[in-house]
């Protein structure tokens, strides 16, 4: 056992309301530069839908992720090191730019400048790629709210054996949004398709990252990736990917599409894993146990071995805190509500999420009738659709896992229901799913109640182990133990932070008498 | 015409060669951030598939034809057993297939380069100069292989060009050699030089970085945001 913590996120789409505050802000933040201007690091997605970049689920085409050969061991879907070698002049499954899409701006200042005229001046789209006025063919969300779903949304790849059931007809239609980032895998198939060595997953807390200094612009990491979350900067000509805004993680704030997010859909916190059994996992040959499969990794950080190997391991005993009380851990462990997006990737993602109950819910629900609680339950297993989507979706096609976690959700929302109208506390429905009355009432405070610091339990960085480092060297090489003693004062270690945010400055500056010696 | 071949056969090579050693040196030191093959396939992909694929095969095979014939000195392939007219058969044949891949892929690169505004969007100045040199070196390159050797007089190349070549790196330069050779081969050789000196200030340093240390490497890279503290 080797034990490592993972910052993970759960994602309530039965809560997004498909606003795309995260989208923007993000966005705002992170790529809001030349190079990146197709580039999301989150986006959101209406579903069923083509998605961003067009189709990107259909790995038959992009071979993003692993698979097994023959003899069920775990390989690259691309193909291993030396067949990327020679593969490398030309990467025979990148996206082009016109699969995410062409991004334009406007030219603003003609509304400044137009002379006075009858008509009001108009502002022409210019591609951002030539400069050239063009027509605006597509975007990064083209198909929102099933726009154009009629003629596109059959070729949808999540609809893989129901086409035939699903009809986008008004009446019919069912959709709900799927706000993605990137996963931050247990097992990046990103990384390992990075030739250079540039891209790595950090020790610490599992985000994957790509070294700019090390990256030569090889691009296997774009295609690498099964959801297309590394994205290729056409101006610097390096790779670029969600940072899961680490700069904020590690003083312990939410990322700026958590922290935004007026749905309050978004939980972050800490999972414990094995990472020595990491590849077993991903290598589980029935692509429906990998749900089970990857959960086996995760570690409970209640039990007293655990936590005595990850403090072994150099976890500092406060994440184990944090560990306890993560609220990702709880979805997807404990309440078994968060499901992983396209498991079958085999990468072993860590942002999760907790089906959508309102598809099976409105479609129940007629012109402004609400739905009896008692049908709810039945209805689910009736419903072909979007069950046998939300599988395809999150578990492999395995629809019975997603009729327990809507079960649980619904019997949720009935226990709750006569607990808050008629104050009676109804043990049978919650037995009827598994959970025991008190976990039905937690679950609902985090799901609905949704408390900023219930949602967000993020452990601080241990900074000061950085600082000890930066007084190492060219300091005093005589401090040592049995050593002659102190050089003499030290610089104040404010100097060495460079990073001057304002949330740093609330960071308890740790000297040299604190740090110890 | 004394001092000119000086210039051209030994002032010229030997500061190509400082610029290119002490310019990797910066650019490297300086500039990792730049130091990338500024790929444009997300932009256009269907034309970079020929292109690409040709003139990078082709220009590592001819390169592979050059460390043949400029490095490996006649005596050394007789000694082995492979005769003059043999060698001049191998050499004709592998450095035709060679040369007109490369020249192949780099006229399609070109064009492409040319035709699509968003690719001409992002060539630089510096782009241009590496074309322009890159065209001189491998046009001149394939006349001399196909005209000269394959289907002309033939010119042995090796007792007069590889002779002053290897000399510039045992401090021991033959401008004399050079001055005689035929002007094609003159030209092929001083743009060769110029391409060096510019070599490290351009995108050419992505040949550097070919990722050999990727064959056999763990898949999944962990790093430490702190190196394991000294105790």
């Amino acid at each position: 056992m080797r034990v490592k913590a993972q910052v993970g996120m759960v994602m309530n789409l039965d809560k997004c309301i498909g606003c795309h505050t995260c989208s923007v802000t993000c966005k705002q933040v992170w790529t809001n530069r030349p190079g990146t201007e197709y580039v999301w690091f989150n986006n959101v997605e209406t579903k069923p839908g083509l998605g961003y970049p067009r189709r990107w689920e259909d790995n038959d085409q992009w071979r993003g992720g692993w698979e097994l050969d023959k003899r069920g061991r775990l390989r690259l879907k691309a193909g291993g090191q030396l067949q990327k070698l020679l593969k490398i002049f030309w990467n025979p499954n990148l996206p082009t730019i016109d699969d995410y899409y062409e991004p334009w701006t406007y030219d603003y200042e003609t509304l400044i400048t137009a002379p006075l005229s009858e008509r009001d001046p108009v502002v022409r789209p210019h591609s951002q790629l030539t400069g050239k006025q063009m027509e605006v063919k597509q975007g990064p969300n083209w198909d929102d709210m099933l726009a154009g779903a009629p003629e596109t949304a059959g070729q949808d790849p999540d609809l893989r054996g129901i086409q035939d059931h699903v009809k986008f007809a008004y009446e019919q239609a069912f959709m709900f949004y799927l706000p993605r980032i990137c996963e931050h895998c247990l097992n990046p198939s990103c990384v390992a398709s990075c030739p250079s060595g540039a891209m790595y997953k950090r020790e610490e807390d599992g985000i994957v990252l790509v070294d700019q200094d090390k990256c030569r612009g090889w691009r296997f990491c774009v295609s690498g990736c099964p959801y297309k979350k590394v994205y290729f900067n056409h101006k610097t000509g390096k790779a670029e990917k969600c940072t899961l805004c680490y700069p904020r993680i590690e003083v312990g704030l939410p990322t700026i599409c958590a922290e935004t997010c007026v749905g309050r859909i978004r939980y972050l916190g800490l999972v414990l894993y094995d990472a020595d059994r990491v590849l077993e996992a991903a290598s589980t040959p029935d692509e429906k146990d990998l749900l089970n499969a990857q959960l086996s990794v995760f570690l409970d950080p209640e039990d007293p071995e655990v936590r005595a190997q990850a403090s072994r391991d150099g976890i500092p005993d406060d994440w184990l805190e944090y560990a306890r009380r993560s609220p990702v851990y709880a979805l997807a462990m404990r309440y078994r509500v968060a499901l992983p997006l396209h498991p079958e990737y085999r990468t072993l993602p860590m942002v999760w999420y907790v089906p959508p109950l309102s598809p099976v819910v409105n479609a129940l629900e007629g012109d402004g009738y609400e739905a009896d609680p008692d049908d709810v339950f039945p209805a689910i297993d009736m419903m072909r659709i979007p069950v046998a989507y939300l599988a395809n979706l999150l578990t492999a096609g395995d629809s019975e896992v997603i009729k327990a976690v809507l079960h649980r959700l619904a019997a949720m929302r009935a226990y709750m229901r006569k607990r808050q109208i008629l104050d009676e506390t109804d043990s049978e429905v919650a037995r009827a799913v598994g959970m025991a009355p008190p976990e039905l009432e937690d679950m609902y405070r985090l799901l609905a109640i949704a408390k900023y610091e219930d949602r967000y339990v993020i452990p601080k960085a241990h900074t000061e182990l950085a600082q000890r480092l930066s007084e190492q060297p060219g300091t005093c090489g005589l401090d040592f133990e049995g050593g002659p003693g102190n050089c003499g004062a030290l610089p104040r270690p404010e100097e060495s932070l460079n990073e001057r945010f304002m949330m740093l400055r609330q960071l308890p500056v740790v000297g040299p008498e604190a740090a110890g010696k | 015409m004394r001092l000119a071949s000086t210039f051209l056969w030994v002032v010229l090579p030997y500061s190509a060669m400082v610029l290119f050693v002490a310019g990797h040196i910066w650019r490297y030191r300086y500039d990792k951030f730049g130091w990338t093959s500024r790929s444009t396939q997300l932009l256009e992909g269907r034309w970079l598939a020929w292109g690409s694929n040709l003139f990078h095969y082709g220009a590592l095979a001819a390169i592979g034809g050059h460390v043949l014939g400029m490095l490996i000195p006649t005596q050394l392939t007789q000694a082995v057993g492979v005769s003059e007219p043999d060698y001049h058969l191998i050499s004709a044949v592998a450095g035709s297939a060679a040369g007109i891949a490369c020249v192949v892929g780099f006229v399609i690169l070109v064009a492409r380069r040319a035709y699509f505004p968003r690719v001409r969007r992002t060539t630089t100045p510096i782009d241009v100069a590496t074309y322009v040199l890159l065209a001189l070196l491998i046009g001149l390159g394939l006349a001399e292989t196909l005209a000269v050797n394959a289907f002309g007089g033939g010119y042995n190349y090796r007792d007069s060009v590889a002779i002053w070549f290897r000399g510039l790196f045992i401090l021991d330069p033959r401008p004399q050699l050079m001055a005689t050779a035929p002007i094609i081969y003159q030209v092929h050789a001083a743009a060769a030089w110029l391409l060096y000196a510019l070599w490290p200030f351009s995108r050419l340093v992505h040949v550097w970085s070919i990722p050999l240390q990727y064959i056999g490497r763990p898949y999944i890279l962990y790093r430490r945001r702190y190196p394991a503290l000294r105790r």
